[in-house]
């Protein structure tokens, strides 16, 4: 099995593998490295040391499978209604990137009812080939059936890479795949690229509410699997023109064992995870009723409205507008957030965002440590004049 | 009915300092917690219990301290903590933690329902739970915010998603996994508490699971960390001074400014 050890010869007792360890498991005893219980192998030490004293003997794995027999670059294609998800369009334009260093093509994979028309759109996003399985019996989306469908094809086709949406729908089909295929999977990736040594992806994740990044490969395994956020890449420009194979795929889907009884879809708007301007509000609103305001002020510059914690545990703002550790991660362009004080718990919900404004009556509130702009004040006093100037700007 | 809860003991803080002199990460020594979703299962599995009886077992894979955890768990009303520890578990990705998870979970026997919080706040993957399901073929659903009914072998439930919320019906034996909307945990009673304090979690390492070795731990997982850094984020940390009226002009040509770069 795999094993840790330091090498006390060579140990100077510097310390830089005690600062690299995610999980506080080195210690200093006696000015030599020494590792506790808690560490769990994961190897992150080990590029730390500059004298080699430590020795991490990774285990082989048992049955190497054949590599070179998978190839290509497959994109889940997410769609809801006839109407593909964003992040689906943004994952080709970046597959069609990777594709290129890795001399191989991108297949998109459409499951639906009366979705085959969408195959053309994938085309025009960079798709090289399209698998469609278009079925009665894929209506709705469902993990088990849809992802039982998608495990015969990865098994049949052998793509290198698969990727899929951090959506709801695509963390909760993900793993379902990763694990019946016995495979990696890395949730929520903010960069991807490929390893030109290797050729392995190297997949760049947050750990620890994102006050770490990760680098994860999968070396051994196949495909390598990774969920990557909305909004993280750019699509192509879509062009019509651009030719493709479609494959339509004639298989029936399994039967499911969860049943969709109905839908109780949000209010058509800017949801959280699509939107590029979110305004958030905190405790420092002062009321229930004064959350209008930064509803206005969202409305004005067309974005969405979050909240922190507490204010949904008030009952001021529902749950799925909670912005945070044990709400939604988040990545707009500008979060703009109102009243609220910034706790790490809440930081760890803002992901990749351009430009933070806070504005808050406490000076000395954590928010501004991490906002980009500033302003001290009573957000009810600052936030009507703001939104006149806004509509009055868009009027002229 | 039988239960049984997912727990897992993370670090009680997110915070990572840096040492600025090697620009490396110093993790102070934080005390372990139940991982805030989970703390959703339990008391969701204490609710099932309450109405319609059943036995809560609450599972663990950590080191030999999460022992304490798990009395702290059974103060929260699960009903029996077991505990697997062992140095081949060591250094597990999601899916060597998800098989070694469903052999203590064959060791523990039948089960109607398994219950997950959403992710953990050290990884925040959310596979462990979709990964169990499909490893031991069960039926799951993630993110659910409400149960409305549970029948012999069914469950009808509320699952929160992107676009909504979606009723869904569930066969049973099934895994869910829940989000902080579906209750709200309680607090330890004083019985609960002395009864935390005399319980005994069972310990299960390798030698007890009937596992194979090569899917366990470090060994069983695909996915390496190549690299760790810590994120350079360069706030412009400028503030906005003046009266409120010459505030309010600024914030606002600054967010007109934003929005056209954006839109």
């Amino acid at each position: 099995m795999a094993n840790i050890d330091i090498i006390k010869d060579k140990c100077v007792g510097c310390k830089r593998c005690a600062g690299a360890c995610p999980f506080g498991a080195i210690e200093i005893v006696e000015k030599k490295a020494t590792i506790k219980d808690t560490c769990t192998l994961c190897g992150s030490c080990v590029e730390s040391c500059k004298f080699d004293a430590i020795n991490f003997e990774r285990d082989q794995v048992a049955e190497k499978i054949d590599l070179s027999e998978y190839k290509g670059i497959w994109v889940f294609a997410e769609q809801r209604y006839g109407r593909l998800k964003t992040v689906s369009l943004e994952l080709l334009g970046k597959a069609k990137e990777l594709s290129a260093v890795l001399n191989v093509s991108v297949t998109a994979i459409l499951l639906g009812n009366g979705i085959h028309n969408l195959a053309d759109k994938l085309i025009a996003y960079g798709a090289d080939e399209v698998l469609v399985m278009d079925e009665d019996g894929l209506n709705d989306f469902n993990d088990h059936i849809y992802g039982e469908a998608i495990i015969d094809l990865i098994k049949e086709y052998k793509p290198e890479i698969v990727l899929v949406g951090a959506t709801s729908k695509g963390r909760s089909l993900a793993p379902h795949i990763s694990s019946a295929l016995k495979t990696g999977l890395t949730a929520d990736c903010t960069e991807l690229s490929i390893d030109l040594e290797s050729k392995l992806l190297v997949q760049t994740r947050p750990a620890f509410g994102g006050n770490l990044m990760a680098e994860i490969i999968c070396p051994d395994n196949r495909p390598q699997m990774s969920t990557v956020r909305p909004k993280v890449f750019k699509p192509l420009e879509p062009d019509y023109n651009r030719k493709g194979k479609i494959t339509k795929i004639c298989k029936r889907p399994v039967e499911g064992l969860v049943k969709l009884v109905g839908n109780i879809d949000n209010a058509e708007g800017v949801g959280l995870s699509d939107a590029e301007i979110i305004v958030s509000v905190g405790r420092g609103m002062g009321s229930a009723k004064n959350i209008r305001l930064a509803k206005e002020l969202a409305d004005v510059l067309g974005g969405a409205l979050g909240s922190s914690r507490p204010v949904v545990d008030m009952g001021w703002m529902p749950y799925s507008q909670q912005v945070g550790q044990t709400g939604k991660t988040v990545a707009p362009k500008i979060y703009i957030a109102c009243g609220i004080s910034g706790a790490i718990q809440h930081l760890a919900g803002l992901a990749d965002i351009d430009t933070i404004v806070a504005i808050n009556q406490d000076p000395d509130a954590p928010i501004f440590k991490v906002a980009d702009y500033g302003i001290v004040g009573d957000v009810n006093e600052i936030l009507p004049a703001v939104i006149e100037k806004i509509k009055q700007a868009k009027i002229t | 009915m039988r239960i049984i809860v997912c727990i897992k003991q993370v670090p009680g803080t997110n915070e990572v300092k840096i040492d600025t002199a090697t620009n490396t990460i110093i993790r102070e020594n934080v005390p372990a917690i139940i991982n805030p979703f989970d703390t959703y299962a339990i008391e969701e599995a204490v609710r099932i219990k309450e109405r319609a009886g059943a036995e809560v077992f609450g599972l663990s894979m950590g080191i030999p301290a999460a022992s304490e955890m798990l009395k702290e768990a059974i103060s929260l009303g699960i009903d029996k903590g077991v505990l697997m520890t062992d140095r081949k578990f060591a250094g597990a990705d999601t899916l060597a933690t998800s098989y070694a998870l469903s052999r203590g979970i064959e060791k523990i026997g039948e089960y109607d329902l398994i219950i997950c919080g959403k992710q953990a706040t050290d990884g925040d993957t959310a596979q462990v739970g979709p990964s169990l399901a499909r490893t031991l073929g069960i039926a799951y659903a993630t993110d659910i915010s409400k149960i409305i009914e549970i029948k012999s072998n069914k469950m009808c439930c509320l699952k929160i998603t992107d676009d909504g919320y979606e009723e869904i019906e569930i066969n049973l034996p099934a895994l869910i996994t829940v989000v902080k909307e579906i209750n709200m945990p309680g607090l330890p009673s004083i019985k609960s508490m002395k009864k935390a304090k005399n319980s005994k979690i069972e310990i299960l390492t390798f030698e007890d699971i009937n596992a194979d070795e090569d899917r366990l731990g470090l060994k069983g997982s695909p996915t390496q960390v190549r690299k760790t850094f810590v994120p350079v984020h360069e706030a412009n940390n400028e503030m906005i001074e003046g009266t409120l009226e010459e505030k309010t002009e600024k914030l606002s040509d600054i967010l007109l400014k934003l929005r056209t770069e954006v839109k």
